[in-house]
Formats: C-alpha cells, structure tokens, sequence
C-alpha cells in the first residue's frame, strides 16, 4: 500500500468512525433482549415494541441500540459492556428474562448506567441503586392469586415450576402469603422449559391431593403440567402466573386451559377493563399501534413491559435534560435520580410509582385475575 | 409411592426410552461409519415435528424453501467442481440438475396439495419427504468435503451444523411450540393402566424400526457394505464401496430416524424449534452406554435413561436432568477401565 492510499484509507476511516458516533447530545439507549435462544417467546414481541418507541423525548433526539443476547447471561454481560464502554449509552433496557436481566444488572451498578430491566429481577438493596423494572413484582401477581385461593376455600396447594430463578422467585413469593392465608403447599415439583414430559412430577402432586395447583412457568411450556394435570384427570382449579398469559399457551393447550386462572396486567384485557382505570387510554392506544403493526391477535403482554421502558423514560428525561447533558455522568446520575422519583407515571400495565425502597413501583392497579374461557380471556370481578 | 404410580412412570419412561432408543442407534450408525458425533440429530426431530405441525396448520412449512436452497447450493458446488474438471459441457450441467429435479418436485407438490385437508398419512409421508433429504445434503454440504479430518473437527463442524440449524428453526416456526393432533384417538385401559394411542404408536414404530435397521445391516448389501464401512474404512474402499456413498446413507438413515421420531412424540407433548438438543443429547447418553459402537447395548441404555428419567421426576424433579446426565460418569469410568481401545488415526 502506497502512502497515499494509506491516507486515503485513514481518513476514510475516521470518517466512518465519527458517523458511527451519535451526534452530541442525543439520548442514546442500550437495549439488550432475548430474541432468540430460550427466552425468545418473551424477546421477540418486546423488541417489536422498542421498534414502536417514539424517537424523540422531550425535545431531544433519541437513538435506540438493539442487541440480542440470546437468551445467554454471558452473552447479556457482553452486550451490556459494549453498550457502555463503546456506545456510551445513557440507559440500559433489558433483558427478558431473570437470569440475563441480573446478568445486565451486574454491569449497570458498576458503570453507574440506570437500567430498567424488563424481566422481574430481584436485587440486593446494595445493588439495587441503578436498577428499575417494569413488570410487576411477583409479589403483587402472587398477592391476587392468594387472596382469589382463600376466597374459594382452597386448603391445600400443589405447586410445581421452572427451575430456573422464576420459580424460585414465585415460590419464595407466595410462600409468605400463603402461610399468612392458612393454606399449605402439598408438594413442591420442578420441570424444564424444555422437558417432553412431566408425568412424574404430576403424578406426585394428584397424589398428594392439593384443592388446587399453581404452575409456574411461561408461555407454551406453561401448557405441559396444564395438560398432564387435566389427562390426570385432577379436577380442581389450577392457577397460573402471568408469563403464561399468551396466544401460544391458549394454543397449545387448547380446551384443557379451559377455566384456568391467571394474573395478568390490565393491558392484555384492555377492551373489558372499565374505562375508569387510569391505563385504559394509553394500553388501548398501545394494543391498536402494535397490532397494527404485526398483525390482529399479536399482542403479548410482554410487549407492553417493554413499552413501559419507554413511558418511564419520558417521564423521567425531562427532568434530568435540566440538570445535565445526556452522554455524561451527570446525566446518567440525573436520570437514576428522575426514574426513582417517578409519581404517577402511566404505563401500560399500570400505574409506577417508584422510591428508594421500591424500584418495581407497579401496585394493585397494575394487575387484574382473569380466567380462560373459550380459548379466550375473561376478566374476573376482584 | 405404590405399584399404580410405578407401574405409570414405567409407561412413562418407556416412552421416552423408545424414542431415546431411536436417537441412540442414528448417533451410533453415523458414528461408526463417519466418525461424525452427530449433534444435529435432535434437530430432525424438532423439524419433523415443528413441519408436520405447520402441514396441519394448512401452511407451506419453510423447510421445503431450506430444502430448496440447500440443494441449489450443491448443484452449484457440483458446477464449480464439474468446471475446474473440465467436464461442465459434458456432464456438468446434467449433474447439477439432476441434484435439482427432487426439491423442485417436492416444492411443487407442497403448494400443489391442499394441505389443510389432507389425511394425516399423506401429511407424514410429505413431512419425511420434505425433511429426510436435509440430511444427505447436509453431508454433501459440510462433512464430505472434510471426511477425512480428525474426529475433533468434525466434531465442532457438527456443533457449527446444529448452530445454525436452531438458527433457522427460531426463524422457520418462531419461538413457541406445538402440538400436534394425534395419529389415533384410541387408548387401552389394562387394570389401572390408559394406555394412549399414541404411545403405543411410538413404542410399535420404534421397534419395527429396530428391527428393519437390523435386518438391513444383516441381510442386505448395502448394509453389509456400511458396516464394513465403520469397521474398516479403506477395506471397504479398497472392496469398491464408496466412503462418500456411505456417508450420504448413513445421514440419510439418521435423518430419516430422527425425523419419524419427531412426528411418532409431537402428539404427546409440545415440541420447540431448540427442543431437539436436549432430545438427542439423552440419546447421546444412551449411545455412550454403549460405547458408541454397540447397538442393542445403545437401546438398553436408551431405555435405562427413559426410565431414570420418569422415575427421577417423580422423586426429585429439581435434579431430574442432574441424574440423567450423572448416569455419563460412572459409564466413561467403567468403560474406560475394561475397554483398551486403539485410536486409528
């Protein structure tokens, strides 16, 4: 190479280097999801729902940076770092699931990065700082569970859930709750996401004759101790948590979801919702954007955690715009400072408000019980 | 926990024995014939599965357009290599379209049936149609050119494959799984037990393909040939066997294995576009109780796996897969106390 080419070839690059660069002062957001690899059924409609994140908030431009992660806590670290270091972004959005969420977490405490994680995480108060999410805490979810079991005079629960950090979340929450109601756990059994079979583990809670059964898992997978339950031919109610709340579950389990139970945010049943709720408005105008976006009967209520990165965020940059440039420190402190003290913030979902103490910050408005009925959902009275 | 209870996860873990079995021999003939640890195995069951699934859905699975492009891609290979030969004019062409002809027809047959109400035996015989020819392409595609590299390469080749191919799942299907109907509503009550169609089903198609496999390999001439294959490969070469015709059979076998098996268990439970992994990893294990040479020692360690697993999720479903893949330690220990075996390479 000649030494004018060698010229040409730098100054080109450092061109490219530069565009590739944000312009000063736009807001830059990381995303990190699970679009593919296990955790896909919840990765794919959120980043379909980033796509539908306005571009600009309070006056200033915004860029959105999405990354896979592939459902891979390793993989989110990674992102997450490149995020950071090389993108300088402001905030943090992601991931989808527990495991890669805490993963991100990691890396938003110790670059001082607020992140809004869209996966129920559970954190140390230490480590809890920089981080906020946007799903319900399991305890709100498992709290209208409870108070649904001990009003149909449930005594005995049989409980069988993922191993993975979900189902100890969910176990760890309704546990107390249970106690206080006076219903005790007959068995507590465990399965795979990707388990063919779960005979075993439900042939030993119709043994143990519980009143009802709470499975915890997500989407279709939800549908395996669904379906083996009813073949056993157990009878009495069974509840299930909100991640199960989607198409593919009503699909695949077909009739034998029929009058189940479930926990859900107010979004997913936005058209029997009274008009009085305060998410009404915006989840309705939320479901219409997305669905005419992806197609009728698309949405997920995972979709709508996501866009609830976005409706905390716009409430929160304003304020932090005063005090620092987006792209410092300050500002990413600001922002931390903001999103902790978002009041009445209206998501889709619900309601947020966040202190100190409570970075999930949803309360009861932001869950209703709704049970399936002909392959549908059917809100129930609370 | 009573006899009832034993006696339903013994139905159980036969079941899934069965279809492990199945996984086993692929694992063990591919092995022994190519030397290639077949990871993408499971693959052709979720893909068997997943299309059969979409066939009942009414739709035109993705499969036939990977089939398509798969084999448009070997016909080029086989043009460039036709070209530097110098026999493009003469039979390049030919070949190239000849390697065509089947996915055109395939293709033209899937938009040409209305598939939404076809007979489910119809819709089986397409979806083994459509996704048995994967995997002599992929043969041609990725393991012949290197044939001859050690075990290692090809093993991460196999690992590259299976990569990829979960790749395309995700996109063929999407993330959430599906069932599909069942090839018969019937079940069998003995005593305590309901039998259902569908496993019978699978346990009959297992072993009537045990069985073919091994009238195949004792009674006829191409299945000699492939055993004399994994026994000695330049032998069989030197007899007039080709290593790379035996290696497109011995794939197209694994693939047509692990296909069936894909469309026998989607009935009885919900199958993913990753599900195949850990479906043929158990087969893996089963094949290493084994030696990853023996087959009925293969079927018996499949069966011990279904087994240990169904009992294993009754009585401690948080270390269920724990247990099974434990089951790999002391088998490499025993086995490679007693055994003495020379590399070849």
């Amino acid at each position: 190479m000649t030494i004018k080419k060698c010229k040409i070839a730098m100054i080109l690059s450092a061109a490219l280097f530069t565009a590739t660069q944000p312009a000063w002062a736009d807001i830059t957001v990381g995303v990190s999801l699970s679009s593919t690899g296990p955790g896909a059924a919840l990765g794919i409609p959120e980043k379909n729902a980033v796509a539908l994140m306005p571009g600009e908030i309070g006056g200033e431009k915004v860029n959105y940076i999405v990354l896979d992660d592939g459902t891979d806590p390793s993989a989110a670290t990674k992102n997450a770092r490149k995020l950071v270091t090389e993108d300088h972004v402001d905030v943090l959005i992601g991931s989808s699931v527990t495991p890669s969420s805490l993963a991100i977490a990691e890396v938003a405490v110790e670059s001082a990065t607020p992140q809004i994680a869209v996966a129920p995480i559970n954190l140390p108060p230490e480590k809890n700082k920089w981080v906020f999410r946007t799903p319900q805490h399991n305890d709100v979810m498992a709290g209208a569970l409870v108070a649904h079991m001990k009003q149909a005079g449930v005594k005995k629960l049989g409980f069988i859930g993922y191993s993975d950090a979900y189902g100890e979340d969910w176990l760890t929450s309704v546990k107390p709750l249970l106690d206080e109601a006076g219903i005790t756990l007959t068995t507590t059994e465990r399965f795979n996401r990707t388990d063919t079979s779960v005979s075993g583990q439900v042939l030993k809670i119709v043994a143990s004759r519980p009143d009802a059964v709470l499975v915890v898992a997500s989407g279709s997978p939800a549908a395996l101790p669904q379906t083996a339950l009813k073949e056993r031919g157990f009878k009495g109610q069974i509840y299930q948590t909100h991640a199960a709340a989607n198409p593919a579950f009503l699909k695949v389990a077909g009739a034998k979801a029929e009058g189940t139970i479930m926990p859900i945010g107010p979004v997913v049943v936005v058209d029997q919702i009274p008009d009085s709720h305060p998410s009404k408005k915006v989840a309705g105008e939320f479901v219409a954007a997305y669905e005419a976006k992806y197609g009728a009967g698309s949405f997920s209520s995972f979709a709508g955690h996501a866009y609830d990165a976005y409706h905390l965020l716009a409430a929160a940059v304003p304020a932090a715009l005063e005090k620092a440039k987006p792209g410092t420190a300050e500002f990413r402190q600001a922002l931390r400072d903001a999103l902790e003290s978002s009041k009445d913030v209206v998501g889709v979902h619900g309601v947020f408000n966040m202190t100190p103490d409570n970075h999930f910050g949803m309360d009861e408005r932001g869950r209703v019980l709704i049970r399936v009925e002909q392959g549908g959902y059917k809100l129930l009275p609370m | 926990m009573d006899f009832q209870i034993a006696l339903f996860l013994a139905q159980d873990g036969i079941t899934g024995g069965a279809i492990y079995a199945l996984l086993a021999l692929a694992l063990v003939l591919v092995f022994s014939v190519t030397r290639v640890i077949f990871i993408p195995q499971g693959e052709f069951v979720a893909f068997g599965a997943l299309t059969m699934a979409t066939l009942q859905a009414g739709q035109t699975p993705a499969t036939v357009w990977l089939l398509l492009g798969a084999s448009a891609v070997a016909a080029v290979i086989e043009l460039w290599r036709q070209g530097r030969r110098g026999s493009l004019a003469t039979t390049g062409w030919r070949d190239a379209a000849k390697l065509l002809l089947y996915p055109a027809a395939v293709v033209a047959l899937t938009l040409a049936l209305p598939l939404a109400d076809l007979p489910n035996i119809v819709r089986v015989a397409l979806t083994l149609a459509i996704v048995v020819p994967l995997a002599p392409l992929m043969y041609r595609l990725a393991f012949q050119p290197i044939a001859e590299a050690p075990v290692l390469v090809l093993l991460i080749v196999a690992v590259a494959v299976h990569v990829a191919l979960v790749g395309m799942g995700l996109v063929f299907f999407g993330a959430e799984g599906t069932r599909t109907e069942a090839f018969s509503d019937a079940s069998i009550a003995i005593g305590p037990l309901d039998i259902s169609g569908q496993q019978i089903w699978v346990v009959a198609a297992s072993a009537a393909l045990i069985l073919a496999l091994w009238r195949f390999f004792s009674a006829t001439l191409y299945g000699k040939a492939l055993r004399a294959t994994a026994v000695n490969r330049n032998g069989a070469r030197l007899m007039g066997f080709s290593p790379v015709f035996a290696g497109k059979l011995t794939f197209l076998l694994a693939g047509l294995i692990g296909t069936l098996s894909g469309v026998l268990i989607a009935p009885i439970t919900t199958i993913y576009y990753d599900t195949g992994f850990l479906i043929g990893l158990k087969g893996f294990v089963a094949a290493i109780i084994g030696g990853l040479g023996s087959f009925p020692l293969a079927a018996a360690g499949a069966l011990l796996v279904g087994l240990l697993e169904s009992f294993a999720s009754f009585w401690a479903s948080a270390y269920k897969e724990v247990i099974v893949f434990t089951l790999i330690i002391p088998v490499l220990l025993w086995r490679s106390l007693t055994s003495h075996h020379v590399e070849e390479e």
